[in-house]
């Protein structure tokens, strides 16, 4: 009887008790929105690169070496000489290990140049390999592989030729040697996607006439004459390095840590990252933060909904009183429509952010590479919902005991 | 109606003081009044002169600050809160002078609402609906009132709706607030019939309260309020 009273009650406020269950669902919405976006994000980000168990570069902080080496944010401070990395490569430990050589950039894109067992071991996403999806993958010196926003923003087709320009921003361009586009990767979410791959080679060719990062005046050595010369690679940037066995990273890394012939660091990209992201995470947890407080002040807007209306339902209260309704019923009728307005309010959400990550997901995975799991609720969204469900009734107790003291004092005199 | 003695009292009032601590200086004071068992009652009265404060005290919302009140030989106001809810809704039919009704509940609802508090008042029947359907049609209402949004009844029919909410169960007692003020005086005259007719039926007591002498010639008493209460402290 109170639970059908209460329906045709709240039936009878249709209007301003769907406006009140819209406003929640809506917050509610943005809650579990930025909760779904932030681990996703986590995820996505934490799996920018995988199976790689060390990454190489020279001495500097693990968090800058992983900057450049895996985001292309920043700049190394110093290269490793290549009979470092040979002798580091030529560990018993090593199974794999790819270097890389940085410090260029076409048109604000990183150039990178490195050979071809990157595309074979660079792992992302929890395993996922790098794809071609037009081309080939470079074979001539002058042959530039682009990653998918590279070729996307600029709107380059295979065959198109390009000029590097020396440094990251500079005026100064390597005119003299131009790439043809040999092959355009599949998108994959990470860094590489904003990246200009070239072989090592290619990077040492364009430095032939350049000298401690200048330009030698006069020096123009022609493009045959380079292709005869040897070009192999006198530095790297930094290299990713697979072992054999798990249970040797750490003597490995140390082993590279006390290199006596150059100051070196290796770092565990999954602890580095970690890092990085209790950094850069205090976004999330301020949007989280936010939505929280969003929460509550739709909560204390119902509650002063239910608070508004109680003056006009002040003879409401005295029948209910008159019927030999205790105070107590009249407490709980109230308690019983918030936790009614804030049940619905829980189911519409759960429908709005079904309907919102679908629309979003596509778009969010090509934009910003993070792909969003949509899933029925999780363990962890039900408990939220739990606990907004007791919160909502806790607010609804300050209109409540209001009630409670009208239906007390109000007796059979009543004000309309 | 036979006048009984005095122990068949439903309402027994002894010395009773009572005054809002808030409210400036409005006080009452009732040093006796009885209402037998099966009377009705009219008690006379201006608006402001008490009467909804003498019925809240009868009814068991406001507690005297001395004196007894009495309902059925029971001294109501030693009970508790709780209790005096659950005596309020098993033994009193209230009947207000307008806005009766959940408005937007369905009209049986509205009707079996006392029977949800009052377990005493559902024995007293057998079959819910039935006996609503029947006070309805007893109160000249229409069969498809019942299953109707209270809100959209004429306040006629609402008044009447009240009667049968009041009486459904049987309880001993009807107390009502001006119940006819909301009405023309033809509908005044039918509502009061038919309320009058169905509290004869049910041998309930009436006392009701009314600014109106004009309704006097229908009451076994009537009685100026201003006759029973007691200017002083």
């Amino acid at each position: 009887m109170l639970l059908k009273l209460t329906f045709a009650s709240l039936y009878a406020r249709l209007l301003t008790v769907s406006m009140t269950v819209f406003a929640i669902s809506l917050s509610l919405m943005l809650y579990l929105s930025v909760e779904k976006l932030r681990t996703s994000a986590y995820t996505s980000f934490t799996d920018t690169i995988s199976q790689t168990d060390l990454i190489l570069g020279s001495r500097t902080s693990s968090i800058q070496l992983l900057l450049y080496s895996v985001f292309r944010v920043g700049n190394a401070t110093n290269n490793i000489t290549w009979e470092s990395y040979e002798e580091i490569m030529n560990k018993d430990e090593v199974e794999w290990s790819v270097p890389i050589s940085l410090g260029d950039s076409h048109k604000g894109f990183r150039v990178m140049g490195t050979n071809l067992d990157f595309f074979k071991r660079y792992k992302y996403r929890g395993g996922q390999s790098i794809k071609i999806s037009e081309g080939n993958y470079f074979d001539d010196l002058y042959d530039v592989v682009l990653g998918a926003a590279v070729a996307e923003k600029l709107k380059y087709n295979i065959g198109k030729s390009i000029i590097v320009s020396h440094g990251i921003k500079s005026f100064t361009d390597h005119d003299d040697q131009p790439f043809k586009v040999s092959g355009i990767l599949e998108k994959t979410g990470t860094p590489v996607d904003n990246t200009v791959i070239v072989s090592l080679e290619a990077i040492e060719a364009i430095h032939v006439d350049w000298s401690s990062g200048a330009k030698i005046p006069g020096q123009e050595t022609p493009i045959e004459e380079i292709r005869k010369m040897d070009l192999s690679a006198k530095n790297i940037t930094a290299a990713f390095i697979g072992v054999k066995s798990k249970l040797t990273i750490f003597k490995l890394q140390r082993w590279i840590n006390e290199y006596p012939e150059e100051a070196l660091t290796s770092i565990l990209p999954g602890v580095a990252l970690h890092e990085l992201w209790r950094i850069i995470g205090i976004v999330e947890n301020l949007l989280l933060g936010i939505s929280i407080v969003v929460i509550f002040t739709t909560l204390i807007g119902m509650s002063a909904i239910i608070f508004s209306s109680l003056n006009e339902r002040r003879r409401e209260m005295a029948i209910w009183r008159a019927m030999g309704a205790s105070p107590n019923v009249i407490i709980g009728i109230l308690m019983l429509e918030a936790f009614i307005i804030s049940f619905l309010s829980t189911l519409v959400s759960s429908i709005f952010l079904y309907i919102l990550l679908n629309i979003l997901q596509p778009w969010i995975d090509n934009t910003y590479g993070i792909l969003i799991n949509i899933e029925l609720l999780s363990f962890k969204d039900l408990l939220i919902f739990i606990l907004f469900i007791i919160s909502a009734m806790l607010v609804s107790l300050i209109p409540a005991i209001r009630a409670y003291w009208f239906s007390i004092n109000d007796g059979m005199t009543i004000k309309i | 109606m036979e006048k009984s003695n005095l122990n068949a009292n439903t309402i027994r009032i002894n010395s009773v003081k009572f005054h809002w601590s808030n409210k400036n200086d409005f006080k009452i004071n009732v040093p006796e009044f009885n209402v037998a068992r099966g009377e009705k009652v009219l008690l006379l009265g201006e608006s402001g002169s008490g009467k909804t404060t003498l019925l809240s005290l009868i009814c068991g919302f406001l507690n005297p600050i001395s004196g007894d009140i009495f309902l059925n030989n029971e001294t109501i106001n030693n009970l508790s809160a709780r209790e005096k809810d659950q005596y309020r809704c098993d033994n009193i039919g209230i009947i207000f002078q307008q806005f009766n009704l959940l408005p937007y509940a369905k009209v049986i609802d509205n009707i079996l609402l006392p029977l949800y508090f009052s377990k005493t008042r559902v024995q007293n029947i057998k079959d819910q609906k039935g006996t609503a359907a029947n006070l309805c049609k007893s109160l000249r209402l229409p069969d498809e009132v019942l299953n109707m949004q209270a809100s959209k009844l004429s306040v006629g029919q609402q008044q009447r709706v009240a009667v049968a909410r009041a009486l459904i169960g049987n309880p001993p007692l009807i107390i009502a607030d001006e119940p006819t003020s909301a009405l023309d005086k033809s509908a005044q005259s039918i509502f009061l019939d038919l309320m009058f007719s169905q509290i004869s039926e049910s041998h309930s007591t009436l006392l009701m309260v009314s600014h109106d002498e004009s309704l006097s010639q229908r009451f076994d008493r009537v009685i100026n309020l201003d006759d029973i209460l007691k200017e002083g402290d």
